[in-house]
């Protein structure tokens, strides 16, 4: 697991990250969401043992990143910012070297490179050198370089990025099956449909700040407020409104749609169709309006620029 | 997918061996990635196979040609000069593989996934070092043993003095390891390979100095032809390896993850540096910082500066002490003995004084002279040792307990009292004596400090620390204490002497 304290990273005068503090669980990924220069890439840098924090502490895997820092790299695998692969190296000297840094013995080495070669469809560039691989298969490299050592904590660093929606999907596909062995994942993303999609936790940080965080459901209802129902039914409403307005707030309606917000859809949703049905008004569909992350992402980044610039103007 | 694994303790080898391990496993990689690098290996083997057979031709023609003139001398002192020469072309490539596999990285972004691995910074140090050096020393081991395998079996017939052979072959050793240590620290201090090209002349220029010098000295040597080797060039030899050593401390700890990717730009920002040094000696170590007094300065912000001296302070010290006894030792000798006259007069003894004053510090002794000399020879050690890690303050300010140590057994020797010397140097050595053994230590501290750097302090604020500490025991204690000194020294002292040798 990850667990981070009021982590916090000073380079000369420039505050990089301030006093951050995540925990993740075993089996959960949590998304580092935020603008670039954010402090992503340092905050991790710091939870890989690279960079030493100025303040504050962290566990990775149960480790301390200071005191155990040659422990907490041998847990963690890193796929970071830039994949850094050697060019002139073929793919199979890359990841025995790999293998060898991170102590793997000569069987388990290629066992582990094999397979992972073969999870993400590279098998036939085993004898490639580097150069001539394209970008897509460089990042897909630069992953199973990651994993070769097994570690329980995987940070990775744009996961996706530059990859076509095929391999996206397979590398989406690996990190779920990943999850299933209780590894813990920290993504930092720009692809918010991905972070959605993968993340248990969400973190926003800006200027090295977490301005947000919680779950989407958890960001998304105190963000943008309770959940927003949509209803259609055949013909017209005929004062619906009105009608159902002791049991949710109506937020819009047309000549056959309208559309609320609820609470707890769960318990409201079953009790309004049957109301609905007893008027003699035919369902067509009753559908939750999609609020995406970035919605959400949008919201928050707005909100905190806005009180920045109201704590400037105050000052 | 497989089970999680967990880092294996239960079956670890010596940690010697571990770490040793892990080094020749990044230096494996890189020999065999400069290797496949066409504009390395092409050099390498033109060097090696093709120069030899060059210089072997060069050597042949001159020294026939010097051999019409009756210079045969000039001809067989060309021959080992040659060899160092071969020798030396592939190890300069080692400053190129050393700048591409440190700085290099660095720019193509292939250092993180290195970085993220459990190798420590030493084991990626010494790899990389090591990966650097072998390729062009093979190289040019390879080139002499051609070049000598050429004379040996040519026509030329020429058998080289083995000592000789040794010391080019070391030469060519630590030159190189002088050249990769040097380019790891200008490696650190850059992220593009154009901006540590352009640094790297802080190398190459004084290494082609060293280069030039060493041939004239094989020219020149009157030992040139000795079995023992030249003299001079053991010399050359032991304090490049002394370089080595210090570059080696100083790459060892710039070579950390830290500093490595703590530098996004290679950014300067002076008025910054100026500010943050500035800062440190007026508020540095203050428990206060709303207002600084004379007293508090003193008492928190001075003594932390003397603080952080520690181990500086007890090395200066002991090579004091080993510095006069070395002057008594060379006054112990027959040969170095001045033989001072006995029955000297003491009118004669205080008139040789103030002609020795008036010879140092022009006609009149004022205290302005002896601060200004005394305030030239610490300032000057202080910035030598800026650029000799420390070793200039301990090379100048010495040499003064040196000749105290001689001139003490001279006296001696002559049957005169050691007391004579007590009121000639006590009187004000009792400021002045303190004041440069403080000057020193600060020296020191100052030029070493970039070899170790306190922990979760990087190299660059380290220096700036303490250099705010050099300037604030300068401002502090050192100035103050050279005034009171020379003050002492012109208008106490010389009565004080007066007044013992009964001058008048």
């Amino acid at each position: 697991m990850i667990e981070a304290h009021e982590l916090t990273k000073v380079y000369d005068q420039f505050l990089a990250v301030d006093r951050v503090s995540l925990s993740v669980q075993p089996g959960t990924v949590l998304a580092l969401l935020g603008p670039n220069g954010a402090g992503k890439t340092t905050s991790v840098r710091m939870l890989t043992s690279i960079l030493a924090p100025t303040s504050g502490w962290a566990r990775v895997a149960g480790y301390d990143v200071v005191q155990d820092a040659e422990k907490v790299r041998a847990s963690v695998g890193v796929l970071t910012e830039q994949h850094g692969l050697y060019e002139r190296s073929k793919a199979v000297e890359y990841l025995d070297f790999f293998g060898r840094a991170y102590g793997l013995p000569k069987q388990a080495r290629r066992t582990r490179a094999l397979a992972l070669m073969e999870r993400f469809g590279l098998t036939f560039a085993l004898d490639k050198r580097l150069g001539e691989y394209s970008k897509g298969m460089k990042q897909k490299l630069a992953l199973v370089r990651a994993m070769l050592h097994n570690p329980p904590v995987l940070l990775l660093d744009e996961p996706t990025s530059a990859m076509d929606p095929q391999s996206a999907r397979q590398v989406r596909d690996a990190i779920i099956e990943l999850l299933g062995d209780e590894r813990t994942f920290l993504i930092t993303t720009h692809n918010l449909t991905e972070a959605q999609e993968l993340a248990h936790q969400i973190a926003i940080i800006r200027r090295g700040r977490i301005i947000a965080s919680g779950t989407f459901d958890e960001l998304a209802r105190r963000i943008v407020g309770d959940p927003v129902m949509e209803l259609r039914v055949n013909g017209v409403l005929n004062g619906l409104a009105k009608d159902i307005a002791d049991m949710v707030q109506v937020e819009g309606q047309g000549e056959s749609w309208l559309r609320y917000r609820v609470r707890e859809p769960q318990v409201t949703n079953p009790a309004l169709i049957r109301r609905v049905a007893d008027l003699g008004i035919d369902i067509v569909t009753l559908a939750p309006v999609s609020q995406t992350l970035e919605d959400v992402y949008l919201q928050i980044m707005q909100e905190d620029e806005s009180k920045e610039v109201a704590h400037d103007s105050h000052r | 997918m497989t089970a999680i694994a967990k880092p294996d303790s239960s079956r670890e080898a010596p940690a010697w061996r571990k770490s040793l391990a892990n080094a020749l496993l990044v230096t494996e990689r890189e020999v065999k990635d400069s290797f496949r690098d066409w504009r390395i290996l092409a050099p390498i083997i033109i060097l090696t196979f093709l120069f030899p057979f060059l210089a072997q031709f060069v050597a042949g023609q001159f020294t026939d040609f010097v051999s019409n003139y009756g210079a045969e001398i000039i001809g067989e002192r060309t021959i080992p000069f040659l060899l160092m020469i071969v020798g030396f072309f592939p190890i300069s490539i080692s400053l190129v593989i050393a700048l591409e596999t440190f700085v290099g990285e660095k720019e193509r972004r292939s250092l993180e996934p290195l970085l993220s691995t459990p190798l420590t910074n030493t084991e990626l140090y010494i790899g990389k070092t090591l990966a650097a050096m072998i390729p062009p020393l093979v190289s040019s081991y390879g080139g002499m043993a051609v070049y000598l395998g050429s004379l040996v079996l040519g026509d030329l017939a020429w058998r080289p003095q083995p000592m000789l052979v040794l010391q080019i072959i070391l030469l060519t050793t630590v030159q190189a390891l002088v050249m990769v240590t040097g380019a790891v620290v200008v490696s650190s201090q850059t992220t593009s390979t154009r901006a540590a090209n352009l640094l790297a002349s802080f190398i190459i220029i004084p290494m082609t100095l060293v280069i030039q010098g060493e041939s004239a000295i094989m020219f020149l040597a009157p030992d040139a032809d000795s079995p023992d080797g030249i003299g001079s060039l053991w010399a050359i030899i032991f304090g490049m390896m002394v370089v080595v050593g210090l570059l080696l401390r100083v790459g060892n700890s710039i070579f950390n993850r830290e500093e490595l990717l703590g530098r996004m730009i290679d950014g300067f920002n002076l008025k910054q540096i100026a500010a943050g040094i500035w800062r440190h000696i007026r508020w540095g170590d203050l428990r206060s910082t709303e207002r600084v007094d004379a007293v508090a300065w003193y008492r928190e912000g001075v003594a932390g500066s003397l603080r952080r001296l520690g181990l500086a302070s007890h090395v200066t010290v002991l090579v004091v002490l080993v510095s006069i006894l070395a002057g008594i030792y060379a006054g112990l000798q027959p040969q170095y003995q001045l033989g001072l006259p006995r029955d000297i007069g003491m009118m004669e003894v205080t008139t040789n004084l103030d002609m020795a004053s008036r010879f140092f510090f022009g006609e009149q002794p004022v205290v302005m002279s002896i601060l200004v000399q005394n305030w030239r020879v610490l300032a000057g050690a202080t910035i030598l040792a800026v650029f000799t890690f420390g070793i200039g303050a301990l090379l100048l300010t010495p040499i003064v307990y040196v000749l105290l140590g001689y001139l003490l057994t001279q006296v001696i020797a002559a049957g005169y009292s050691p007391l004579l010397f007590v009121p000639a140097v006590l009187t004000h050595g009792i400021v002045e004596i303190p004041v440069i053994l403080l000057a020193t230590a600060a020296a020191l501290k100052l030029g070493a400090v970039v070899t170790r750097p306190p922990a979760n302090m990087t190299v660059g604020q380290a220096w700036t620390q303490t250099l705010g500490d050099t300037i604030r025991l300068w401002m502090g204690l050192i100035l103050p204490g050279l005034v009171v000194a020379a003050v002492i020294e012109a208008n106490i002292t010389p009565l004080v002497v007066r007044a013992v040798l009964g001058g008048g």
